[in-house]
């Protein structure tokens, strides 16, 4: 009587547990996900199929050996009164488990073997972009392109990062410029780095490969569906490691038309900004933006320093203009000073300049203008 | 203590330690010479080849009937200000034509700087068939504060460059070398 | 002869009883599993939730470092040479090692290169900051001035493990008990002599990777700059040829612990011994010749990738044969299950999950979505934490009573398992699926997608860490309070020379050979 309820109460319990289980588990994994994702390449697809075809064989294997394990845990067991047996060999059954995984190994290699040959495909690509991993922002380079070529940097505020304001969706997942692809297009990636190791990785496109100091790689992909991708530097490679998003932007072939030519105005601009002169006010303002992106990670938001020197009060702010020029330019041999000449145009050279003597109590009242350091590059 | 077979330790003892001292030195002399050798063997994407003697083309037969884009890419190194660029983006080349190939530089400092270019070609398996008979980056380049330099490259596309390749890519990444000029010339020959 | 030890502070500087030194070993590495532990929770405390709370990325880095080299070096490795020390000559019968002097000469080498290391926390620039692997030119152009002290204490602890290692294949060739041939050796003697093997080939690998460095560094060569002819990539491969071999240096004398602890509970031989030896021997030369299986996504040929791919999965064949053969040594046994078989039937599911996402990682075109990210982080902590680490657990409390003479508490060592067990299982299980859904690996701050599963590994991280506390205290507690007991055979199933002698082991043991069976 008493265990028939028992029995019934577990009949009508075990559901509604299930069930409750089953709905906190779905919850929990549409929140975060708990897989890999096939993304939107066809390469992605595949890799995806065999992710999950090694994990439901090793899923199989492994069912099969624990309750081999199991079956002797509960029946064998020295408090039930099991007699132990004395055999310790058996050439079939050791012959047997040594032969019959290397056909399931067989079973998952020759999909391996396809997809494999698919990523190392060398069919003609319509684009070309190179991809330079710098510490700590990816530099992104439209081959044949004239004048589209930029740096993408973190675009989080620091505020969410120290948890002085509320974290975004796309918290440490978002950039300042994103690059654009069409859909339906191959896109090869020339991927490079001018430091250290870094590795480029968008999972949603199937693609991660190492970016190293003095070789160039390359890897592929051709998106299916327009949308936002994510991914992340994945080979450590100092301070901000994490903090180097990869964010790429798949638009209808229109939008990546237009976006281009948004593009190719803009560095338009520029070339023609260059040959205008601002006040000092403005070389400030936009020298404020190029310090917080580019300098700000090591010499401090207010010039206080840090792997840097102090900008505040520094002898080259508060000395001479064109040695101060010169050392953003050329940047300190063999030290984390890098040269911005390279990295920043002429116009934003300029403004950083003038903004680095006329902020953190430096006062020096006199700015740049592009032109003076184009004269100053071509001088000698 | 330990009186069974003392002689038997000593030499098996000896052997180990002699073999420990075999694997350093197999690390530190052979491994990297034998990586050089292993790059050029499987043709390897790899800077170490790049005191790889220039090619000797043997007879000339240029292939009419195709064209390869070759793609030339630039990259500045860390600390190295100089201005570097090719002279055209991409050239069309028939397979077994030599091709000649400018690269422009200069030095946008204040100082005499050195520097050494160092080649990378992408497909992986173009590397073998893309030959450079002439090329800048054999050697370093001085440069005194200001000036510029134009750097020849000469390279043909071997004919039995793989039909599915249609681009190779070749790129320098520019090292400022100024420090470690001397030192790199001793490295080299290792 | 027959003098017992020497007193105070001497007995321990200048001995030269494996027993004593094995005890040093032992100690030593718990400290170090302690130190490397709390490295390991500032990391879990800062990924508690997403955000930058207790340390920069800089301190960050540093700790990630010092973690796995501290627990790759200084816990794991020391511990299985203790273990080693102890426990070999008494399994063959010899009276000690066979070169004492050095014995203890590697041992106190061992504090000189910890300290070294750690000195390097409190230096100008920080601690190494560029991961256990050490990748140039991170690690190199770009390293802190702290690095020539990192390579000068990896030198030390392979001079080190290099001498040990002698010591250890000196020891199980030359001093058996007449009687014992290679064959009939009780199987943790095998998977150690074939580590020795391991340790003497590639320890010295390791060694030539960092002169290297330091001759980069310092004196001007070009090994792995690409600016004077040399190449970051070989660095890697110079490194793997180290490191593959390496986690089966880890590894193998795990397998030698559960190969004498499975039998002894089960009451029942261990099944298939000589497809044991040979599978071990079949993983060792495996090693040497899959290293570049962690450098996929480097930029390697084709037909490099394919044959790297096919020989790292055929490791699994090997692997395999030892589960199997453990799970047929457990059939129709005679079961019990004191703390160190629970620990061992944790090992082998555990493991096994290890096997099989490493079988996952083997196939290199799925492996440009795994590699670097969390899902290479679980996996390695598969088989190095419930791998090596709860198989020394095992191995502690098996041995214990013959080394104190006096028997733990079961309840504290059983609750200490079950607190391990779900600790370790809430850490490292997440971290498969935040790894999968595209979160790197070392990276200091994180998306919110990833914040459920993070939380979960963090607590499972102090849960893991307290439970280290109670083993801490039942060890102490059994050598200080512990019952004791005086038998020789304190397990009616363990077979083997070490049970023949009293408990606690005396000083000097089979100071005349035993006659072996």
């Amino acid at each position: 009587m008493h265990s028939r309820t028992k029995r019934l109460l577990t009949l009508l319990l075990g559901p509604v547990l299930l069930a409750t289980a089953a709905g906190a588990w779905a919850d929990l994994a549409d929140r975060s996900k708990i897989n890999m994702s096939p993304g939107v390449t066809l390469l992605g697809k595949d890799i995806y199929d065999l992710h999950m075809l090694s994990i439901w064989i090793c899923t199989a294997i492994g069912v099969g050996v624990f309750a081999v394990m199991f079956y002797s845990i509960i029946a064998h067991r020295k408090s039930q009164g099991h007699q132990a047996e004395h055999w310790h060999e058996h050439l079939g059954a050791e012959l047997a488990w040594t032969i019959i995984p290397f056909f399931i190994l067989g079973f998952l290699a020759w999909p391996a073997i396809h997809a494999l040959l698919k990523v190392y495909d060398t069919d003609e690509p319509e684009i070309n972009i190179v991809v330079t991993g710098y510490q700590w922002k990816w530099k992104y380079d439209y081959r044949g392109e004239e004048g589209v070529s930029f740096f993408s940097n973190l675009s989080t505020p620091k505020d969410e990062i120290h948890g002085k304001a509320e974290k975004s969706e796309y918290y440490l997942l978002e950039v300042d410029e994103p690059i654009h692809i069409p859909v339906n297009t191959k896109i090869r990636f020339l991927i490079t780095a001018n430091d250290v190791i870094h590795s480029w990785w968008v999972p949603a496109l199937a693609v991660k490969k190492d970016a190293i100091p003095g070789i160039v790689n390359e890897a592929w992909t051709k998106a299916e569906k327009v949308g936002v991708y994510r991914g992340q530097c994945a080979e450590l490679c100092g301070k901000d490691h994490g903090f180097m998003p990869v964010v790429v932007v798949v638009d209808t072939k229109e939008d990546y038309e237009k976006w281009l030519a948004s593009k190719k105005a803009e560095a338009k601009k520029v070339r023609e900004l260059m040959a205008q002169t601002f006040t000092l006010e403005q070389q400030i303002e936009r020298g404020q933006k190029v310090y917080d992106t580019n300098c700000a990670a090591c010499h401090g938001m207010k010039g206080e320093g840090g792997v840097g020197k102090a900008i505040a009060g520094s002898k080259f702010a508060i000395g001479p203009m064109e040695e101060h020029l010169a050392l953003i330019v050329n940047g300190v041999p063999s030290t984390a000073m890098q040269a911005f000449g390279g990295t920043l145009n002429d116009l934003d050279l300029a403004a950083v300049v003038t903004y680095q003597r006329n902020a953190f109590g430096n006062n020096m009242g006199d700015s740049l203008q592009a032109v003076d350091v184009y004269k100053f590059k071509s001088k000698k | 203590m330990g009186q069974i077979d003392k002689k038997g330790d000593k030499y098996i003892v000896a052997k180990l330690f002699v073999g420990a001292v075999g694997m350093f030195a197999f690390a530190l002399f052979v491994m990297p010479p034998f990586y050089n050798l292993l790059c050029s063997w499987l043709d390897v994407n790899s800077p170490r080849l790049n005191a790889k003697q220039p090619y000797i083309a043997e007879e000339v037969k240029v292939d009419k009937s195709r064209l390869v884009k070759v793609q030339f890419v630039t990259i500045n190194n860390a600390g190295m200000p100089w201005e570097f660029q090719p002279e055209v983006v991409s050239v069309d080349v028939h397979p077994g034509e030599a091709t000649r190939a400018v690269f422009y530089a200069r030095n946008t400092t204040d100082r005499k700087m050195t520097a050494q270019a160092v080649p990378s070609i992408v497909p992986e398996r173009a590397v073998e068939f893309f030959h450079k008979t002439e090329c800048f980056c054999f050697t370093q380049q001085a440069l005194e504060a200001g000036k510029d330099i134009e750097m020849p490259v000469v390279f043909i596309v071997d004919q039995a460059l793989p039909a599915a390749v249609h681009t190779i890519t070749l790129s320098y990444t520019l090292f400022d070398v100024t420090a470690t000029m001397q030192t790199a010339e001793v490295a080299k020959t290792n | 002869m027959a003098h017992g030890p020497a007193k105070g502070l001497s007995r321990w500087l200048f001995t030269t009883n494996h027993k004593d030194i094995g005890t040093m070993y032992l100690w030593f590495s718990f400290a170090m599993f302690l130190l490397g532990g709390a490295f390991a929770l500032v990391i879990r405390a800062e990924l508690f939730k997403p955000g930058l709370q207790l340390v920069e990325p800089e301190f960050f880095n540093q700790m990630i470092t010092m973690h796995g080299l501290v627990m790759v070096f200084g816990a794991i490795m020391p511990s299985f040479v203790g273990l080693a020390n102890w426990m070999i000559p008494m399994m063959v019968g010899a009276p000690d090692m066979a070169l004492p002097r050095m014995n203890n000469f590697s041992f106190w080498l061992l504090p000189f290169a910890f300290l070294t290391l750690a000195s390097t926390l409190f230096m100008q620039g920080g601690a190494p900051n560029f991961g256990w692997t050490f990748y140039a030119p991170l690690s190199t152009t770009y390293a802190p001035p702290s690095v020539t002290f990192f390579i000068f204490a990896i030198h030390i602890m392979g001079a080190s493990s290099i001498m040990g290692s002698v010591n250890i294949v000196a020891t199980v060739l030359n001093m058996r008990a007449p009687g014992m041939t290679l064959m009939k050796m009780p199987m943790f003697c095998w998977t150690w002599l074939i580590t020795a093997f391991l340790l003497i080939a590639v320890m010295p690998v390791l060694a030539g990777a960092v002169t290297m460095m330091l001759m980069d560094i310092h004196f001007g060569t070009s090994f792995f700059s690409a600016a004077g002819g040399g190449d970051p990539v070989l660095f890697q491969h110079v490194f793997w040829f180290f490191g593959h071999p390496e986690v089966y240096i880890i590894i193998l004398p795990a397998f030698g612990v559960v190969s004498q602890i499975i039998p002894a509970f089960a009451r029942k031989p261990l099944f298939g011994y000589s497809s044991m030896v040979y599978a071990t021997a079949a993983i060792a030369f495996l090693s040497f010749i899959v290293w570049a299986h962690h450098m996929f996504v480097v930029g390697i040929p084709l037909a490099g990738e394919m044959y790297f791919m096919i020989a790292t999965m055929l490791i699994a064949v090997p692997t395999g044969v030892k589960v199997f053969n453990w799970v047929a040594t457990m059939f129709r046994g005679s079961i019990s299950f004191e703390t160190p078989m629970l620990f061992c039937i944790a090992f082998l599911i555990l493991f096994t999950v290890g096997g099989f996402s490493g079988l996952m990682l083997s196939l290199a075109p799925v492996d440009f979505q795994y590699h670097d990210s969390y899902f290479v982080v679980a996996h390695f902590h598969y088989v190095m934490v419930a791998g090596a680490l709860f198989s020394m657990s095992a191995a502690v409390y098996y041995w214990l009573p013959k080394w104190t003479g006096r028997m733990y508490s079961e309840t504290m060592g059983k609750t200490h398992f079950w607190i391990s067990f779900i600790g370790f299982n809430l850490t490292f299980f997440p971290q498969h699926f935040v790894g999968l859904a595209g979160m790197p690996r070392r990276i200091p701050d994180y998306n919110l997608i990833f914040a459920d599963w993070n939380m979960v590994s963090s607590i499972g991280a102090m849960v893991y860490g307290a439970s280290q506390v109670l083993f801490l205290f039942n060890v102490v507690r059994t050598i200080v309070a512990g019952k004791p007991t005086t038998e020789a055979k304190t397990w009616d199933g363990a077979e083997g020379l070490e049970w023949t002698v009293p408990s606690p082991a005396p000083y000097h043991t089979f100071s005349v050979p035993p006659e072996f069976k």
